[in-house]
């Protein structure tokens, strides 16, 4: 164990340095500046994607900076993996609020997904342009008949000469309104066993044929979406990986959404803001974190927080050093899900009476902001496998019980 | 920059683990547990042939010098093992001696126990869960000292006690001898028997001075906070495995009861909460030699969320088994007795949170 920055890395990390001060100028920064009460800075959705980030991400990327898992051939930066370089790079964009990686469904899902069984012709036109925002990606997978029983799915595509047509239809589809391209499953061989008549499939959003229809969500934001297929036409060649074993190639997909979600940044974030909420709110005629029992509920989140962020350095070094992260890869998703939870009621207890107030009543504490969280950690325990399906998976495949029966 | 053990320290592990398999299976634990002073001398002999008890002893004299993390790693196997003995002692000791002022009394004792032929043990704690260092009543006026230690462990087999006291400059720690004047060791039953404990009575003991301030009250403190918690992370783990085990074998309503998916969930909820917990012990260790910032707040950490762990997990655990869980001669229990000891020794888990958010400056 070794958790000491070694002169190469205290070099590495001024080379980082000189670059951001270079390329991203207080200028930029200051026109970067999100509304910290902001609704985006609390799900982690305020990321710049115009032309100036675009240019920066790609100067950034040429110096191995960002995307550092991913070829150069396809837009990546392709470094040898180092966990504490990643570290040293977040670190310093972050301070600088310099552009870094694009989290979301595109570079986080569909990347690592085409990497792995996308064609020559797929990578290079899609991984590139999806690193950098250019391209921004929805996940078409959940139907009305199909959440946890994904293979359930009905949506169907037909071959019709050079082109598939879909019908169907798609829900809780996040950022369809903004998405220029689909990732969806949808079946092919209606007459093989469920699994096996499916195909993964890209499908571009203004294809004529999809209506995409807002649904507002509890938080009264929109931002999933229902999407409905009438004859859509898809080129033929728009699927990965073989017809019919779009299960399989999802497989993948999933496996990073969850680490996507199980990443601790998020709760973070939220206990940072929780934090300062406790030092500053007066409740009973003293600070909040005076109180015996917020205090102890407190560190209790706070404990979890950092075995959540030492957990994730540890998945870090199995993967640097080639190890099979086995078990230890599986729980990140459910366990950030109770703690996300335990975080944001914190923070409505520590709000006292406030708390009742509206997310954006300008007499709520932040705006209201922690009534978001309250309410996404329930997003993010349904959203990409809700917890009683984590549990069936780390009950069945991590600790070797038995499969339950499904039909 | 690396998060997880080295080679060295999956071969200490491993070698540690096949020794306790081989030697110290649950009967063992049991004789020891009935015996009169819940020390196996065979047991801890193969241990210092190992090296075991000089980890932390320098190699200047005869010890390994190695980190506190190494012998928080043998502390998990020893609670995966269920391993009785003056282990956790003997580790708060070695810190607490390697941070005294007089080093050449801390030299002798350190080789004494690198070799396996002084056993040492502290006391610290008093009267009203009392853990710290700036609230000891035990005092010393011309070189004796008079107080009660209520829970320190293996004095009755210790060959010099460590003893935190006060005198005229503040706390300080003395070294005892066994038979010093004064000195009434009273064993007492503890839920635990593979961890005694005695209450020590000083009347009048002389002692000598080997340590001023609270600097290596605090050190040994932390060690066996974080002892404890590595501890209650092995002892977890073997349980959840052994549970694993029985809930595929024993069969009800026509199919193993594994199968229910309640059982399937509360398993893997357990599991789901013990995983991350190792990153945190882990840190503390490596924080306690490497990082003197993070070192006390995180052994507190780590002490008081692993303990917390391993009660919810002997809860569930005997849960899952049924009748047979709650039975004396089924092992579990064992385990269970190990979680009410690492959860009340050195303060319980509250405690430790209010010191962790105290010595974060909240
Ligand atoms: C904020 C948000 C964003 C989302 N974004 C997307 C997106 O971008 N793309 C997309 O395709 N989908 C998306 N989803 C959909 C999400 O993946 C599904 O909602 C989820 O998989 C659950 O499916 P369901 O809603 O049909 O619930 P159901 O499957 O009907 O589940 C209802 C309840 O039954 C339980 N349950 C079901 N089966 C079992 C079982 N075998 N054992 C135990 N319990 C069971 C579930 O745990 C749940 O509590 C999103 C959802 C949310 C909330």
């Amino acid at each position: 164990m070794n958790l000491s920055f070694s002169p190469e890395y205290e070099a590495f990390r001024a080379d980082v340095r000189a670059f951001v001060a270079e390329h991203w100028t207080a200028a930029d920064a200051a026109a970067t500046e999100v509304d910290p009460d902001s609704v985006a800075a609390m799900t982690g959705a305020a990321v710049r994607t115009d032309e100036r980030a675009a240019s920066f991400r790609t100067l950034a990327i040429e110096r191995g900076y960002l995307y550092r898992h991913v070829p150069r051939a396809y837009g990546g930066s392709e470094q040898p993996p180092d966990p504490l370089k990643a570290v040293i790079i977040a670190e310093e964009f972050k301070a600088a609020k310099a552009p870094f990686e694009i989290m979301g469904q595109g570079p986080s899902m569909l990347v690592p997904t085409l990497l792995e069984h996308g064609t020559e012709a797929q990578k290079q036109r899609f991984v590139r342009d999806t690193l950098v925002g250019k391209i921004r990606w929805c996940q078409g997978y959940s139907e009305p008949g199909a959440g946890s029983d994904l293979a359930s799915l009905r949506t169907k595509a037909e071959l019709d000469g050079d082109h598939w047509v879909v019908n169907g239809q798609k829900i809780w589809t996040s950022s369809a309104q903004e998405a220029e391209w689909m990732f969806a499953l949808v079946r092919t061989e209606p007459d093989r066993p469920k699994h096996d008549g499916i195909t993964y499939m890209l499908i571009e959003m203004n294809s004529p044929g999809i209506d995409v229809r807002p649904l507002r969500q509890m938080t009264g934001d929109v931002d999933f979406s229902e999407v409905f297929f009438e004859n859509v036409r898809v080129p033929a060649d728009g699927v990965i990986g073989e017809r019919g074993q779009g299960w399989v190639v999802s497989r993948s997909t999933l496996k990073h959404e969850r680490a996507l979600i199980g990443n601790a940044a998020l709760q973070r974030r939220t206990f940072d803001g929780l934090l300062l909420l406790a030092q500053t709110v007066e409740l009973r005629g003293g600070r909040a974190i005076d109180d015996p029992v917020i205090r102890d509920r407190l560190v209790a989140v706070e404990t979890r927080l950092l075995a959540a962020e030492r957990h994730g350095q540890r998945l870090l070094t199995l993967s640097a050093r080639g190890e099979d992260p086995g078990f230890a890869a599986m729980v990140p998703k459910l366990y950030a899900t109770g703690l996300s939870y335990d975080i944001a009621k914190l923070a409505m207890d520590v709000q006292g009476d406030k708390g009742l107030l509206a997310i954006g009543e300008e007499q709520a504490h932040f705006s209201g902001m922690f009534t978001v969280a309250y309410m996404w950690s329930l997003g993010i325990l349904i959203a990409g496998g809700t917890a009683n399906i984590q549990r069936n998976i780390i009950a069945e495949r991590g600790l070797g019980m038995p499969r339950e029966v499904r039909k | 920059m690396d998060f997880g053990l080295s080679e060295e320290q999956v071969l200490l592990k491993d070698s540690v683990r096949r020794y306790f398999e081989g030697e110290c299976p649950t009967s063992r634990v049991r004789t020891v547990m009935e015996g009169s002073d819940g020390h196996d001398v065979g047991l801890w002999s193969g241990l210092t042939e190992m090296g075991i008890p000089g980890l932390l002893v320098p190699e200047a004299q005869g010890g390994s010098g190695l980190d506190l993390l190494d012998a928080a790693l043998v502390a998990e196997e020893m609670g995966w093992a269920c391993i009785p003995g003056p282990y956790l002692a003997c580790v708060m000791a070695t810190v607490g001696l390697l941070a005294v002022d007089d080093t050449s009394v801390a030299a002798r004792l350190l080789s004494g126990i690198a070799a396996g032929d002084i056993l040492a043990t502290v006391a610290l704690g008093e009267d009203g869960d009392e853990w710290d260092a700036d609230r000891v009543q035990t005092r010393v006026e011309g070189g004796v000292l008079r107080g009660t230690k209520p829970l320190v462990p293996y004095a009755a087999s210790a060959d010099v006690v460590l003893v935190a006291a006060r005198d005229a400059e503040g706390p300080g720690l003395w070294l005892v001898e066994r038979g010093a004047g004064g000195m009434t060791i009273a064993p007492l039953e503890g839920s635990d028997m593979t961890r005694r404990v005695a209450r020590v009575t000083l009347a009048e003991t002389p002692g000598t001075k080997i340590a001023s301030g609270r600097r290596a009250i605090d050190r040994a403190r932390d060690a066996g906070l974080v002892l404890l918690a590595a501890d209650a992370y092995g002892g977890a783990q073997r349980c959840v495995e052994m549970t694993r085990d029985y809930v595929l074998t024993r069969e009800q309503f026509g199919q193993p009861i594994g199968a229910f998916q309640a059982v399937k969930h509360q398993l893997a909820d357990l599991a789901t909460q013990l995983e991350p917990a190792l990153s945190l012990w882990w840190y503390a260790a490596h924080a306690y030699d490497h990082i003197p910032e993070d070192a006390a707040r995180y052994a507190a950490l780590a002490k008081a969320h692993l303990t917390d762990l391993y009660d919810r997990a002997m809860r569930d655990c005997t849960e899952l088994h049924g009748g047979i869980g709650f039975t004396w001669e089924y092992d579990l229990q064992l385990w269970f007795r190990r979680a009410i000891f690492d959860r009340a020794f050195l303060g319980d888990a509250a405690h430790h949170r209010q010191r962790a958010a105290d010595l974060a400056g909240w």
